[in-house]
């Protein structure tokens, strides 16, 4: 019997059985950013139990709130700061070097096919774009993480997700994640690693594939997946050029990984997308989708372009195509935050951040700030938002705000008409 | 092995998830008991505000349905019902980081049969919960009476009975690897 990739990942990575279908993974990196790990080290201080499993696999941000919004973050910060200083953890990225960490860490060539990855957070499945098993976990497997370099997982099923057919001009990545979650709901791939195969996902690069993986939490799995191919192996190659003599021979490695042919899964969905329109999320839950086409007239108060879903640079420049020469809408808001500073930089260098100033947007630090409600542009009460990130939860946002989910193209086309609309509409041929 | 149980409250929804939970503007708490008063704060039932305060009040097991524990990793779900007094969630099903959270803390995160959760809300009255962990047996009694009202099985992986009874994962985990 073949096995999938997830399967070989764990088989390569096993500890401990200490249940039929429990397994103990060795971990490959350990990601830390400061609103999960604060604790996690408070608590292991505590215990005296102070330590790092090894400095060179745990990979740490200041990223949700920087730069620090109050006394309470500043402190996150400064738990942080300490305890990278103490354990001498080299790969710390702190305010001026820092970005949205599943952006940031894949650019740093950080994650690599078939290695094992968690973090205390849920979007840590994105890097499974790269041929990874990457899981969020909560602070304690963080912190077991962090001292023993290991964790827990049920034995893994996977839903194999085939995306067939030719996107049409004015839909992305964005909209083809949005419409599966839609199909196979918030919970279709609890407890699953969800597998992206096909000719569409052959055909993303690596920026759609961490777009496609970042949401397979929204459908409740526990890693999004995709084989690592060319791609893969060319978006790593500054990093892994002295392990390889070419690029054939790294992905002729990479190749150990994939999925057998005659593996077995839990569930199997093939979709096509060439009939697929510009997607977005109704109400409070990240399977509610309609096409933006149907929606009734809704109006936006701001539009928030960013975070580790779509905020890389291949996003902003399809924002940049509906920007260029327009103005946001009368009463809109417009928020961009570059993810990384590398893509800041970039985009400053394309003309991409003066597209956005000349359009009224505000352009903010890398910062995951408010996808989260957290800071950078929080909503009122009764406000509405287009937005880029990955949650329309019920005051994800802030209290009493609504949260519609769309791809970069989507929010752009609200931003300068007011109101959710079908970006190809604004698209030229 | 700790005793769980107590007075049980209803949460009927689907999809619950952790920004409803606790909501990450209270993230930037480093003390699990500074999060004791906005547990489930951003919670909507039916379209309307849940007053979790007062309605949970002297609860000690929830009881809901779908999913529970959808969305964000924060660990800080699961504390705001520990440091609440409520060490026990019966669910028709978890988000698998939400469950794993609860039984890391040596808390229990039981699912049931969908015919058992809808046995346990349709139960009116103040209703009592005692697991029994030994034997895997989950018994409803009613406005203080001896009978049960409703008994039923559950089961619990042996990996995840072993950190409730050592205390959680963090406590297993140094000891073992």
């Amino acid at each position: 019997m073949g096995k999938t990739i997830a399967e070989k990942i764990f088989a390569a990575h096993l500890r401990d059985t200490p249940a039929p279908d429990t397994m103990i993974l060795d971990l490959d990196v350990v990601m830390c950013h400061e609103i999960t790990t604060p604790i996690a080290i408070m608590d292991l201080m505590d215990k005296g139990m102070d330590a790092v499993f090894d400095n060179t696999k745990i990979k740490a941000v200041i990223d949700h709130v920087t730069p620090a919004k109050d006394s309470k973050t500043a402190m996150q910060g400064k738990i942080m700061r300490d305890w990278a200083k103490r354990h001498n953890i080299r790969d710390f990225f702190d305010i001026g070097a820092n970005g949205v960490c599943h952006a940031l860490f894949p650019e740093k060539g950080f994650v690599r096919p078939g290695y094992t990855v968690i973090m205390g957070d849920s979007h840590t499945c994105t890097h499974g774009a790269f041929g990874a098993f990457a899981a969020g976990v909560g602070t304690t497997d963080l912190e077991v993480g962090i001292y023993k370099g290991v964790c827990s997982f049920r034995k893994p099923e996977t839903f194999r997700i085939t995306i067939n057919g030719q996107l049409s001009k004015g839909v992305s990545a964005k909209d083809v994640i949005l419409a599966i979650i839609k199909k196979i709901t918030v919970n279709g791939g609890t407890d699953k690693v969800i597998e992206f195969v096909g000719p569409v996902v052959d055909a993303f690069n690596m920026s759609e594939r961490m777009t496609l993986c970042n949401m397979a939490v929204e459908a409740g799995a526990t890693s999004g997946i995709c084989m690592p191919d060319r791609v893969t192996a060319e978006y790593l190659w500054p990093f892994i050029q002295d392990n390889y003599t070419t690029v054939d021979d790294a992905i002729a490695e990479f190749a150990k990984w994939h999925t057998d042919e005659d593996a077995s899964f839990v569930e199997q969905l093939t979709i096509d997308v060439s009939n697929l329109v510009p997607q977005t999320t109704i109400r409070y839950k990240p399977d509610q989708v309609v096409d933006i086409e149907s929606l009734p007239e809704t109006t936006v108060d701001q539009v928030y372009i960013g975070s580790c879903t779509n905020g890389r640079i291949e996003d902003l420049r399809d924002a940049a195509k509906i920007l260029q020469g327009r103005q946001l809408a009368q009463g809109v808001r417009g928020i961009v935050t570059p993810a990384t500073p590398q893509i800041y930089n970039m985009a400053l260098e394309e003309g991409i951040i003066k597209v956005f100033m000349d359009a009224g947007f505000c352009v903010l630090n890398p910062t995951c700030g408010a996808c989260l409600g957290m800071s950078s542009g929080v909503l009122a009460e009764g406000e509405v938002c287009a937005s880029t990130t990955n949650r329309n939860f019920n005051g994800r946002m802030g209290k009493g705000g609504m949260v519609h989910l769309m791809s970069p193209l989507s929010a752009a086309a609200a931003a300068v008409t007011g109101r959710i609309t079908d970006p190809r509409n604004l698209l030229e041929d | 092995m700790k005793k769980f149980g107590g007075k049980a409250i209803f949460l009927d929804r689907n999809d619950i998830n952790t920004d409803e939970i606790i909501p990450a503007k209270y993230l930037t708490e480093i003390t699990k008991n500074n999060l004791r008063e906005h547990l489930l704060e951003d919670l909507l039932l039916d379209g309307r505000n849940f007053n979790a305060r007062e309605e949970m009040a002297e609860a000690q097991v929830v009881v809901t349905r779908q999913n529970f524990g959808c969305g964000s990793s924060r660990e800080h779900a699961v504390w705001a019902f520990e440091v609440n007094n409520i060490e026990v969630i019966i669910a028709d099903s978890f988000a698998r980081i939400f469950r794993q959270n609860m039984f890391n803390c040596g808390i229990l995160a039981i699912e049931l049969d969908k015919k058992d959760i809808e046995r346990l809300f349709n139960l009116s009255g103040d209703v009592e919960i005692t697991i029994d962990l030994d034997n895997q047996l989950i018994s409803a009694r009613v406005n203080g009476a001896d009978q049960e009202a409703v008994q039923c099985d559950f089961e619990i992986n042996p990996f995840d009975r072993d950190l409730v009874s050592v205390g959680g994962w963090l406590a297993y985990a140094a000891k073992k690897y």
